[in-house]
């Protein structure tokens, strides 16, 4: 045993190496906006705005999904209730304007609320299964949000809400340019660094639960429930703790989108997103944090590239556009996911677990043949 | 050896019309390894999974040192100090083999969702505790060098050897062992023997189903039998090797 623990010598250089590959990271993250703003513009910003909230959305789903292994449709849901709670006590809807501090915390709190709702019910239920009714239920919440405009009007129906606060703290508003010891932060920017700052807490509180008695308990649930009961985990308690975790992370984000966007309707929130944020975790690497990281970013970018890049690929090509590229997008983007499945089944970055179990390394057949 | 450690009073269990159990009685005394044996569908199963919880019995009532054991919460039963193995092995077949240890300490330990996102000390010093502790088990199933492997690449007998390790780490008072023998080579017997033995003189009382005779002979102080869901013998091995009723129960009734 002591043979395969590494020098202390390799541990000093690993560590060093660690601290350097963080340096790096840190300049290029906090300098991202500024390459990207000045070099691509700011629609392109606002793209990446977007992946951090969808890297968030990942995370969550991955507690669900990666390392629970509960198959989840509906989990837009939960993003969906962020959202809303956010639109509704800070826009003119009801004229409420709660500050930000308070509304974002409820907001992942009610989403966790939410999750242990659907939790509770379907602790029996397992792939196929609880697929349909996680589908369902994701349905359930946003046709709530469509039509709870009477008998009394909560939530403006499909008109959906406008007017809502941009993101705030004090007096200083996100939606504007910050002026900050001389320097001006544009108002994407800003947005930018707070979204970065939330992504890498929940990188950060993930990374320490899949760590911990309590990751280790989720991933024995994924891998043999009846067995982790006679561990003596409680299945059903950590099964609801993997889902009120994954749909508070879901809160969170919904409720800085709502803010950025200023505007939410039923509509951002139909299967298709809960799909979308599915393959991201699937794609990138079910289970591991730096692969669901990366499928969230592909998987925002990806689709906008095959948008903007198809109009101008065709005229350079053919001389005129053949194909709409809002309609070519979407083909494209299924072709690119075909190819990944088929030579990443394990998705573009796997665990090293997964590597192995998907390369199939020499393995007794006996744990196949179950009951 | 008087003091008994568990006790299965009239355990009953039906499936549909089919009776799996009848009647069951059996007492397992504190330090002793105490074999289960019969035919296969006599209900030797059955019986380990109402014992741990994942069957409800249909009558009867089990104590376990000294507390009714309430039925149908595994998780219970295992935190109260009855740790199993399974017949096919069920181990979490995509985590190492020093993690499906750790696992198996769930149950002797606290760290919630802020603990670990937190890392208090008391977190940080259990997780330390959690990895020593699993690390030392594997080492007394001879598994050590094994302990960064993913499970279901070690092989048949260290798998079994390695559900034997994750549910000592429940630190039980009583371990059943269903059919660990099973698919073993001599060899692999023979070790197993030695394993059993040691538990048992760390303190750990044994239940154990095998079909190997020879081993349940050799290495159980008592041995019970049951056919069709009933017990029909219950003493030391010598006595139940040459009881007619368990040897019409293995081989047959006679012709006459």
């Amino acid at each position: 045993m002591m043979a395969q623990l590494p020098g202390l010598g390799q541990f000093r250089r690993d560590k060093s190496a660690a601290v350097i590959a963080s340096i790096v990271m840190g300049i290029v993250l906090a300098a991202l906006p500024f390459l990207i703003g000045s070099g691509l513009g700011n629609s392109w910003l606002r793209i990446v705005d977007f992946a951090m909230l969808y890297i968030m959305l990942a995370l969550g789903l991955n507690i669900v999904v990666g390392f629970a292994g509960l198959l989840d449709l509906g989990y837009i849901a939960f993003y969906a209730v962020g959202a809303y709670l956010y639109a509704l006590l800070a826009s003119p809807q009801f004229g409420l304007h709660y500050p930000v501090w308070l509304i974002i915390p409820a907001g992942a709190a009610l989403a966790g609320f939410f999750g242990a709702l659907l939790g509770a019910p379907t602790l029996r239920l397992r792939g196929d299964y609880l697929a349909i009714v996680t589908l369902g239920f994701g349905e359930i919440v946003r046709i709530f949000l469509n039509n709870l405009n009477a008998p009394i009007n909560i939530t403006n129906g499909p008109q959906g809400i406008s007017g809502i606060d941009p993101l705030h703290f004090g007096g200083v508003t996100l939606a504007k340019p910050i002026s900050f010891l001389g320097f001006t932060i544009p108002s994407l920017h800003a947005y930018y660094y707070l979204f970065l700052g939330l992504a890498l807490f929940i990188v950060f509180v993930t990374i320490r639960l899949e760590n911990s008695r309590i990751g280790r308990a989720w991933v024995a649930i994924r891998e043999d429930e009846i067995a982790a009961k006679a561990c003596g985990i409680n299945t059903r308690n950590i099964k609801l703790l993997a889902f009120t975790m994954g749909a508070s992370f879901g809160g969170v984000a919904g409720g800085l989108f709502a803010g950025f966007q200023g505007f939410v309707s039923p509509e951002s929130f139909n299967l298709m997103e809960s799909i979308m944020v599915l393959c991201m975790v699937v794609l990138g690497g079910m289970g591991n944090i730096p692969g669901v990281i990366l499928g969230g970013v592909m998987l925002t970018i990806l689709p906008e590239i095959f948008r903007h890049g198809a109009g101008p690929v065709q005229l350079a090509l053919f001389g005129k556009i053949l194909l709409d590229p809002e309609a070519l997008r979407m083909l494209l983007f299924g072709l690119a996911l075909i190819v990944v499945m088929l030579y990443r089944p394990a998705g573009l970055w796997p665990s090293t677990t997964r590597r192995r179990e998907f390369k199939g390394e020499s393995t007794t057949d006996v744990l196949k043949e179950g009951e | 050896m008087s003091h008994s450690l568990l006790e299965a009073r009239a355990i009953g269990k039906n499936f549909g019309g089919v009776t799996a159990l009848r009647d069951v009685s059996l007492t397992i005394k504190q330090g002793e390894i105490y074999g289960l044996i019969g035919p296969n569908g006599a209900g030797k199963t059955t019986f380990f999974n109402v014992l741990t919880g994942l069957y409800h019995p249909d009558g009867g009532e089990i104590v376990f040192a000294g507390e009714t054991l309430q039925a149908s919460a595994p998780h219970k039963v295992a935190k109260r100090g009855i740790a199993r193995t399974f017949q096919n092995i069920r181990l979490f077949a995509n985590m190492t083999a020093m993690e499906n240890v750790m696992v198996g300490r769930h149950a002797r330990t606290h760290a919630g969702v802020l603990g670990a996102v937190l890392h208090d000390r008391r977190t940080v010093n259990e997780e330390a505790a959690i990895r020593q502790r699993a690390e030392e088990l594997l080492h007394y199933v001879n598994i050590a060098d094994r302990a960064d492997d993913l499970a279901r690449n070690l092989s048949y007998g260290d798998q079994r050897r390695l559900e034997i390790a994750r549910a000592l780490a429940t630190e039980p008072k009583l371990l059943a062992l269903d059919e660990p023998a099973a698919g073993m080579n001599g060899a692999e017997t023979g070790d197993l023997r030695e394993l059993i033995e040691g538990i048992r003189k760390d303190g750990i009382t044994v239940l154990l189903i095998e079909h190997d005779v020879k081993l349940v002979m050799g290495l159980c102080d008592r041995v019970a039998v049951l056919d069709y869901g009933e017990k029909i013998c219950e003493d030391i091995p010598s006595v139940v090797q040459n009881d007619p009723k368990v040897i019409e129960a293995y081989l047959g009734g006679s012709l006459a």
